[in-house]
C-alpha cells in the first residue's frame, strides 16, 4: 500500500476517470503535488475541476485511476484509516460550508472532537481556535453565527477551520468565487501567508486567472477531462496554443 | 405501450427506494452501537424534538379528546350508555387514535424539519465538510436524530394521550356533571395492560419511522433548494404512509398476542 514516501509526491492522481451516464467528465487526468508546492488546476466551469477534487478526498468515487495521498492509495483504505488520513488535509469549500447551526467557535472546534488526542495536539481547544482565527484576522468573530458574517468573513472562517488540525495539504475549491475583487485579493494574500507560515502544500482549483498569477508555482490546464498543458504562469501566457490563449488572454 | 411502461418504471423506482431506505436502516443499526458515541448531540436532538413539539402535541391532544367526547356523547345518550364514555374514550385514544394522530402530527412537525435541515446541509456542502474533517456525518447527524425520535415519540404520545383524556374529562364534567376523580377512576378501570403495552411499543416504531424517513430524504437530497423542498415534502408523505403500514402490522400482531389469549 505504501510507496517510498521520501521521493513520492504528497498527492498524486493517475489516469483518473469519472463519468455521469454518457457525460465523461474526467478521461484520464494526472496530477502530482509536491511538498511545499502551490499547484493550481484551471479550467472552464463544468470542466470537472470540482469532481476531481471531490474524488481526491473520497467524497466521490472515481470510475478508474489511482489516488494517492502521502503514499496511501485512498481507494484501498478503510473508513477509519481514511478519516485519519483526512485530518492531514484541509479543505476550503467553494461556498465555505460553515455549519450554520453552530457559532464560529463551535465550527472550529468541530474537527477537534475526535482527532485531537490521536494527533497528539497538546494545546487547549481555546488556544487552537484563537490561533486559527488570528491567522485569518477574525479573532473578534469567535462567538458570531455564520449568518452574521459577510461572504469574505465566511471564507476566512472556513479557512481557519481547514487549518485547525494543522494539515500538511490544503485543498481550495474556487477560493475566490463569489467575492468582490478586494476581498478576493485579501483571500489570496491570506492563502499565501498560510503557505509560508506552515509550509503546507496546496492544490487550488479555480478559473480566476488573477489568483493563479499571484499564487501558483505551477498550473495545470484541465480541458476535455485531461491535462491539456502544464507549466508556470509565465510559460502558459507565452503559449501560442489558441485554447491556452483563450483562457489567459480574456 | 406508454401506460405499461410508465407503471413499470414507477414500480422499479418504488422498489429501488424501498431497497435504499432498507439499506439506510441497516447502516443505522451498524453505526448505532459502534463508538464514538455522540451523546451531546443526542441530548440536543432529544430536546429539540421533544420540547419543541410539546405544545403542538398538547393542543392537538386536548382538542382531540374534547371533540371526540362532544361528538360521541349524543349517540351514547340515545342508548342510555353515557356512563361508558370514559372507558370508550380512553381505550380508543390510548390504543389507536392518540398514537396515530400524534405520530402524524409529529411526522409533519419533526419529519419535515429533519428532511429540510439535512437537505439544506447537503446542498450547502456542510455534510461534505464534516466528512472531510474526519467526522462520520452519518453518526453525528442521522444516528442521533433517529435515536432521538425513537425515544421522544413514545413520551410525546403518552403526554398527548393524557391531555386528550383531560379534554374529554372536562367535557364530561361540564356536560354530564361527572367529577374528574370519577372520570379517571373509570378510565383506569377500563384500561388494561394489553391496551397500554402494544400502543407504547408501536409508538417506538412510529418514532423510528419518522426519524428514518426524514433523515433518508434529507441526507440524499440533491437538486439545490428545490431538492430541499422536495425532501421535506417527501419526508412527510412517505412517513405518513409508513405510519399506517406500521399501525396495520401492529394491530395485526397485537391481535395475535393479546386478544387470542
Amino acid at each position: 500500500m505504501k510507496e517510498d514516501r521520501s521521493i513520492a509526491p504528497v498527492l498524486e492522481l493517475r489516469a483518473l476517470k469519472k463519468s455521469f451516464g454518457d457525460n465523461h467528465v474526467l478521461k484520464g487526468f494526472d496530477l502530482q503535488l509536491h511538498e511545499g508546492e502551490i499547484l493550481v488546476v484551471m479550467g472552464k466551469s463544468g470542466s470537472g475541476k470540482s469532481v476531481m477534487i471531490k474524488c481526491l478526498v473520497g467524497l466521490m468515487q472515481a470510475d478508474a485511476g489511482v489516488i494517492r495521498i502521502k503514499g496511501y492509495n485512498i481507494t484501498e483504505l478503510g473508513q477509519t484509516e481514511l478519516d485519519i488520513l483526512r485530518t492531514e488535509i484541509g479543505f476550503l469549500f467553494q461556498g465555505s460550508a460553515l455549519y450554520d447551526s453552530m457559532t464560529v467557535r463551535e465550527n472550529l472546534e468541530f474537527p477537534l472532537r475526535h482527532h485531537k488526542e490521536k494527533l497528539r495536539i497538546t494545546e487547549t481547544n481555546e488556544q487552537l481556535v484563537l490561533e486559527a482565527l488570528e491567522n485569518v484576522g477574525l479573532a473578534e468573530a469567535i462567538d458570531l453565527m455564520p449568518a452574521e458574517l459577510s461572504g469574505g468573513m465566511k471564507r476566512r472562517v472556513a479557512l481557519a477551520r481547514a487549518l485547525i488540525l494543522k494539515p500538511r495539504i490544503i485543498l481550495y475549491d474556487e477560493p475566490t468565487t463569489g467575492l468582490d475583487p478586494i476581498t478576493s485579493k485579501e483571500i489570496i494574500h491570506l492563502m499565501r501567508n498560510i503557505q509560508k507560515k506552515y509550509k503546507t502544500s496546496a492544490l487550488i482549483i479555480t478559473h480566476d486567472v488573477d489568483c493563479a498569477r499571484v499564487i501558483a508555482d505551477r498550473i495545470i490546464l484541465l480541458v476535455d477531462g485531461v491535462n491539456y498543458i502544464e507549466g508556470t504562469y509565465q510559460e502558459l501566457i507565452r503559449s501560442d496554443d489558441p485554447k491556452v490563449q483563450a483562457f489567459f488572454k480574456t | 405501450m406508454k401506460g405499461p411502461e410508465n407503471i413499470r418504471s414507477r414500480a422499479v423506482s418504488f422498489f429501488t427506494e424501498i431497497g435504499e431506505i432498507s439499506y439506510f436502516a441497516l447502516r443505522f443499526f451498524r453505526e448505532v452501537f459502534r463508538p464514538p458515541f455522540e451523546f451531546r448531540e443526542l441530548i440536543r436532538q432529544c430536546y429539540n424534538i421533544g420540547n419543541r413539539s410539546l405544545l403542538l402535541v398538547c393542543v392537538t391532544g386536548f382538542i382531540l379528546g374534547l371533540v371526540f367526547t362532544l361528538q360521541s356523547r349524543p349517540t351514547l345518550m340515545e342508548f342510555g350508555a353515557e356512563s361508558w364514555m370514559p372507558s370508550m374514550v380512553s381505550i380508543s385514544i390510548v390504543r389507536e387514535i392518540g398514537p396515530v394522530i400524534i405520530a402524524l402530527i409529529c411526522a409533519g412537525r419533526i419529519g419535515s424539519g429533519i428532511g429540510a435541515e439535512l437537505g439544506s446541509m447537503r446542498v450547502t456542502e456542510q455534510i461534505d465538510a464534516m466528512e472531510v474533517s474526519g467526522t462520520n456525518p452519518f453518526k453525528y447527524l442521522v444516528v442521533t436524530r433517529i435515536v432521538a425520535t425513537t425515544l421522544m415519540l413514545p413520551l410525546l404520545i403518552v403526554i398527548g394521550d393524557t391531555v386528550a383524556l383531560l379534554g374529554s374529562a372536562m367535557v364530561e364534567n361540564l356536560k354530564g356533571a361527572v367529577s374528574y376523580q370519577l372520570y379517571f377512576n373509570e378510565v383506569f378501570d377500563a384500561l388494561k395492560y394489553s391496551d397500554i403495552v402494544p400502543a407504547t411499543i408501536k409508538s417506538f416504531f412510529f418514532g423510528f419511522a419518522i426519524g428514518l424517513v426524514g433523515c433518508y430524504k434529507g441526507y440524499y437530497c440533491s437538486k439545490g433548494t428545490v431538492g430541499v423542498g422536495e425532501a421535506s415534502n417527501a419526508a412527510v408523505v412517505y412517513t405518513s404512509m409508513l405510519l399506517f403500514v406500521i399501525d396495520f402490522i401492529a394491530v395485526f400482531v397485537t391481535d395475535i398476542f393479546f386478544e387470542v389469549q
